[in-house]
């Protein structure tokens, strides 16, 4: 039952958090790229604030999964590797944090270019 | 004949255009990025649960699985041309999500590949996801630095 009620916890946030995103789009006429650009801002500032912590709590990767949980990834990558390093911390944490979803973009991607043929528009 | 048809008066024209063109009233555009928003991170979700309790991870290593597993998903998906479709029907629903990094990052790969491999394809794989990870990460080492500086 709890469990269902994370995903169901998950299916909701996650949603909202994406309609928000659709709902600029409409209004704005913002591209994409800037909306993606205004999450991951947006993630990290939220997440420095300690205002994005407790949704990750409820939500779990409905808060994760969009991009403004890889802003909060590298804002307390950065404060984790500071707690641990000092300083060093604020330069290499961050990166350490994304590294996986990173280095998968760059290699998946690398790979689905060589593999695939674009499909004509 | 064929040229006869082209011969349409605009209002016909543009009665034709709205009845061919997908719903893009606003309603039906949130509905769509929220159950496919939604859904993508409820599958992230199930991919977090299955790192923890099955592979044994700790919570950042399930996070980081589910992050690769979504991603290397998109890149298949954008490889095949179904992602496309997905993003057509989903907007921001298929692009807030992880997914949309990953797309953003393989689909300049794809198309220009046929520009080479390291001016084309290696350079122009961070064309629209570049500036998330500049604007991202610098953002993060200002936290970090404002952090050690004043409050750790």
């Amino acid at each position: 039952m709890t469990i269902a009620l994370m995903y169901l916890k998950a299916f909701l946030v996650g949603g909202l958090i994406c309609t928000f995103g659709e709902l600029l789009v409409l209004k704005t006429k913002l591209s994409p790229a800037r909306i993606l650009v205004c999450y991951i801002v947006a993630g990290v500032l939220l997440s420095a604030v300690g205002l994005y912590g407790p949704i990750v709590s409820f939500a779990g990767a409905g808060a994760t999964v969009p991009l403004t949980g890889f802003g909060h990834a590298l804002c307390q990558g950065v404060i984790f590797s500071v707690q641990e390093s000092g300083l060093i911390g604020a330069f290499t944490g961050g990166l350490a944090a994304t590294a996986g979803g990173i280095a998968a973009a760059i290699f998946f991607g690398t790979l689905v270019a060589l593999v695939f043929k674009p499909k004509a528009k | 004949m064929n040229k006869q048809r082209l011969h349409t008066d605009p209002t016909h024209y543009n009665q034709l255009t709205d009845r061919y063109s997908p719903p893009s009233d606003m309603k039906t555009c949130l509905l769509r990025s929220f159950w496919v928003g939604g859904l993508i991170c409820t599958i992230g979700q199930g991919i977090m649960d299955i790192g923890i309790h099955f592979l044994d991870m700790s919570v950042r290593d399930a996070g980081s699985l589910c992050s690769i597993v979504l991603i290397f998903t998109t890149a298949l998906l954008t490889g095949i041309g179904v992602f496309d479709k997905i993003g057509q029907y989903a907007g921001a629903g298929s692009f807030v999500p992880i997914t949309g990094f990953a797309n953003a990052v393989v689909s300049p790969a794809l198309e220009f590949r046929r520009e080479g491999l390291i001016l084309g394809l290696g350079a122009k794989l961070f064309t629209i996801a570049g500036p998330v990870l500049v604007y991202g990460v610098g953002l993060s080492v200002i936290v970090g630095v404002i952090y050690a500086l004043f409050i750790h």
